[in-house]
């Protein structure tokens, strides 16, 4: 088994277990957290894929290492994105769960009257 | 079995008990430490991937920024009420078994590869030269795919644009407060005082050489806004107010100076975000300079989160 074969299994291994952190955890931190471990591993298959298409001398296909360079930069994007509005909702309403069926979740819009 | 072969085993080892530790662990200020661990660790494999430019960007942004901002954010939500509902055995089973196939499936499709492996390495190579760099990744960035590196920067000016969105009417415009409670004792000032220099000067090597080696705007970028924030959180100098005019001209600037080559590459090129022949490399590294000082307010901007208070006038 190569490196390249090596690491594709790991990136496949680390998708499973973010997808898991992702459904079981009920706090939306530790959902973010999951989210980015599911991408890295995305990334690391990518990543794979592009080691083994190899060629004119380089180590790996320069196109999908670009394209990774920019999930990174987007993926970071979006979890601040996602951070500030969990933080917002903490601000609104005093918790910090997405279980709708709570009736305390019902709060009026303090902030933004 | 080679030398090799033993890290990158022991490498997979680590990162999957240490990612796997990170979803685990009930302490969330313990899963965001270890995160920052696992990024350290996956920046490596991209190293042994030979991906040298994708893991400089993992390390100071996969790891490093996601990992200041998470950590931000456990303090406030440790007081947080939750429902307290932990997710029930029999639905965590189905799940493990159903993410269990998943990467199942993932990994039949690394195991079993088509027998031919498309590849556009040679076409990169064969049209690289015309351009001057030296570095494939930022050819690919700067010339090839140039319109996504330019969409990319609009969505963190995007991002940018929700995370103030998310502040209270009554202190729109005001500072962005660092959800860091960090005591400022004397090692961190130290700390703040010493590094920026260093820093500076790592950032626009990095963003200079990114047209030969591996680096570029992105990774300069993200040191520079590494080291504003810790300069920021040692408490040396506060964050700016999100309605000062010079903070939103140089969140554009980049993207603006890289629109406005890019136009200009219909008139002189023939298409958009193409350069004229002979000055590719000297546009290039205008526009990866202009963007790294966008990048760099940008990322930090987003880590600072929305404000919080308003500006003493």
């Amino acid at each position: 088994m190569n490196a390249g074969t090596l690491f594709g299994l790991c990136g496949a291994a680390l998708v499973g277990l973010g997808l898991y952190g992702l459904i079981t955890h009920p706090e939306p931190l530790r959902k973010i957290l999951a989210f980015n471990l599911l991408g890295s591993g995305v990334f690391l298959l990518f990543g794979v894929i592009a080691r083994r298409s190899a060629g004119a001398g380089l180590g790996g296909d320069p196109v999908p290492q670009a394209m990774v360079i920019t999930a990174i930069v987007v993926a970071f994007a979006a979890t601040a994105m996602a951070v500030a509005l969990v933080l917002r909702l903490l601000q609104e309403t005093g918790r910090a769960t997405l279980n709708a069926d709570n009736p305390e979740s019902t709060s009026t819009d303090k902030g933004n009257s | 079995m080679t030398l090799p072969s033993i890290f990158d085993i022991g490498l997979v080892i680590l990162m999957l008990g240490i990612g796997a530790s990170a979803i685990i662990v009930r302490n969330a200020f313990a899963a965001v430490i270890t995160f920052v661990v696992y990024g350290l660790l996956l920046s490596l494999a991209w190293v042994r991937l030979s991906a040298i430019d994708v893991a400089l960007t993992e390390a100071a942004i996969g790891g490093g920024m996601t990992g200041m901002l998470l950590l931000g954010a456990v303090a406030p939500l440790r007081l947080a009420k939750t429902d307290g509902a932990r997710t029930s055995l029999p639905v965590r089973l189905a799940t493990g078994v159903l993410c269990a196939l998943i990467a199942a499936s993932l990994a039949i499709a690394i195991l079993f590869p088509p027998e031919t492996i498309l590849t556009l390495a040679p076409t990169v190579m064969e049209n690289l030269a015309q351009t001057g760099l030296g570095n494939p990744v930022a050819g690919v960035l700067f010339v090839f795919r140039a319109l996504d590196t330019l969409l990319e920067k609009v969505v963190l000016l995007l991002a940018l644009l929700g995370v103030w969105s998310l502040a209270p009417d009554s202190v729109w415009g005001g500072i962005p407060g660092l959800r860091i409670y960090a005591r400022p004792n004397s090692t961190l000032t130290f700390l703040a005082q010493l590094l920026p220099p260093v820093g500076v000067m790592v950032a626009i090597y990095m963003c200079w050489v990114g047209a030969k080696e591996p680096g570029g705007a992105f990774q300069g970028g993200t040191i520079l806004a590494a080291m504003w924030l810790l300069v920021i959180i040692a408490n040396l100098k506060s964050a700016p107010s999100i309605d000062q005019s010079w903070l939103r001209l140089l969140l554009v600037f980049g993207p603006a100076i890289f629109l406005v080559i890019g136009i200009a590459g219909i008139v002189m090129a023939n298409a958009f975000l193409a350069y004229p022949s002979g000055y590719a490399k000297p546009l290039i590294v205008v526009i990866e300079f202009a963007l790294t000082v966008s990048i760099a307010i940008a990322l930090a901007m987003l880590a600072a989160g929305p404000p919080e208070r308003v500006r003493q006038q």
